[in-house]
């Protein structure tokens, strides 16, 4: 009788103490990832040389990224076209299909789709290559060299993956459109004229293109933000790697959409 | 050799996104210098505008002259008062203009439609314009035909 009670007695207690733990590594977790995205911020060398160092990164996160860019920005805008078209054919206002496809693209799918490739594409590859060189230690033997890793190695990722990222929203947006125009007008035969004069008379460069951007510059800062801390952070094993890559896709994914839905009630919500 | 290859289709990949962005503004959202066009501002007072909003067109003949820069309610009269921006080279509209609330289509958006009238005098900054017309109104067409105020 006595052992049963304090056995759960045992378990309550330490029901308590892990979700104690838990809850200081995940407050502690994220206390770090600020702090280090403070000083990765901060970091970035701006001698001849961290340029340099911040080029090739652009070229791995941004330059290589166009391909898968520019071919899912393409049919993005094509299905949208199509749909639109067959929707708005039904109300004889099928010239509306330009205004369609561009607002959509630039509010919403540009940077948001951007934004998932790119977690997918980049984020993921920056996590697992920062992740090696911490399982490997090369991350501690720079610090021995007398080199911070944070300044060589995280920074540059960083300020790459916020650099390329707006410039690849404005790629896929503008693809996208391009995409709806061949769809719509060379296919389907909607008036060029009025695909074009429908859309510049509804599209506001303030309003949409610019709040546009805004979103795909702060989805490029989390993005990249989450990819170089799971990377820095992880358990330095080829599990550990394996488990900061989800996550990093994951988090990126989830902290994106919601996000979205936060800057478009700011943006676009209050009228 | 690799170092510059990167360093240009860096250079590339950030013309690329400069170029995109220009055809946003130019072609996409048609960003031109039409939008700091010298205007002049012209009042006119509705009873309804159903749907009339900013940057709305204002238009003469079908042609774009201006556009709707300000929609308030005037609190005096309880009628909207609407401000339009007339481009300054349409500098001839008479004073007894009749502006009219008119839809593109059948749903599609509201506009200001003018119609010049036989006035000597012509319309200068700051003026009204008194004779309007406000939007058509479905919902109280409607409810005249099923009330049976209106003769079919």
């Amino acid at each position: 009788m006595f052992s049963i009670n304090q056995s759960w007695r045992y378990s309550v207690l330490d029901f308590i103490r892990k979700t104690g733990r838990t809850g200081l590594d995940y407050s502690s977790s994220v206390g770090r990832s600020g702090l280090f995205l403070l000083r990765a911020i901060s970091g970035l060398p701006l001698s001849l040389d961290g340029l340099s160092l911040l080029a090739v990164q652009i070229y791995k996160v941004g330059v290589l990224s166009l391909i898968i860019i520019v071919v899912s920005g393409l049919f993005i805008g094509m299905v949208l076209g199509l749909q639109g078209y067959n929707i708005l054919i039904d109300y004889g206002s099928e010239q509306a299909v330009g205004q369609m496809v561009a607002l959509t693209l630039v509010r919403e799918l540009g940077p948001v789709v951007t934004a998932l490739l790119f977690a997918g594409r980049a984020g993921s590859a920056l996590t697992a290559e920062i992740g090696l060189m911490k399982a490997t230690e090369q991350l501690s033997s720079m610090e021995m060299m007398g080199v911070d890793p944070l300044r060589r190695v995280i920074a540059p990722r960083l300020w790459a993956g916020f650099i390329s990222m707006p410039i690849l929203a404005i790629i896929f947006s503008s693809v996208g459109i391009f995409g709806g125009m061949l769809v719509s007008v060379d296919w389907l035969g909607v008036f060029e004229g009025a695909f074009w004069s429908n859309m510049q008379s509804s599209v506001d460069f303030s309003e949409d293109i610019l709040n546009g951007l805004i979103k795909a510059v702060v989805f490029g800062l989390v993005c990249s933000w989450i990819a170089v801390f799971q990377g820095y952070d992880l358990v330095p094993t080829s599990e550990g790697i394996g488990i900061a890559t989800t996550k990093t896709v994951v988090y990126s994914s989830l902290s994106v959409l919601s996000l979205d839905f936060l800057l478009t009630a700011v943006m676009f919500g209050g009228i | 050799m690799y170092q510059r290859s990167v360093e240009v289709a860096v250079g590339v990949f950030m013309l690329i996104g400069m170029a995109a962005l220009v055809f946003l503004a130019l072609k996409v959202s048609g960003l031109t210098t039409d939008s700091q066009k010298e205007s002049y501002k012209v009042y006119a007072q509705f009873d309804d505008l159903g749907g009339l909003s900013i940057r709305g067109r204002v238009s003469l003949a079908g042609v774009t002259v201006g556009r709707v820069s300000n929609v308030s309610l005037d609190k005096e009269s309880y009628s909207a008062l609407v401000e339009m921006e007339i481009y300054s080279d349409v500098d001839n509209l008479s004073t007894d203009t009749v502006a009219a609330i008119q839809t593109a289509g059948l749903l599609g958006d509201k506009y200001v439609a003018l119609s010049v009238g036989a006035d000597e005098e012509v319309l200068a900054d700051g003026d009204t314009i008194f004779d309007t017309q406000s939007a058509l109104n479905i919902e109280k067409l409607i409810g005249a035909f099923a009330s049976g105020q209106v003769d079919i």
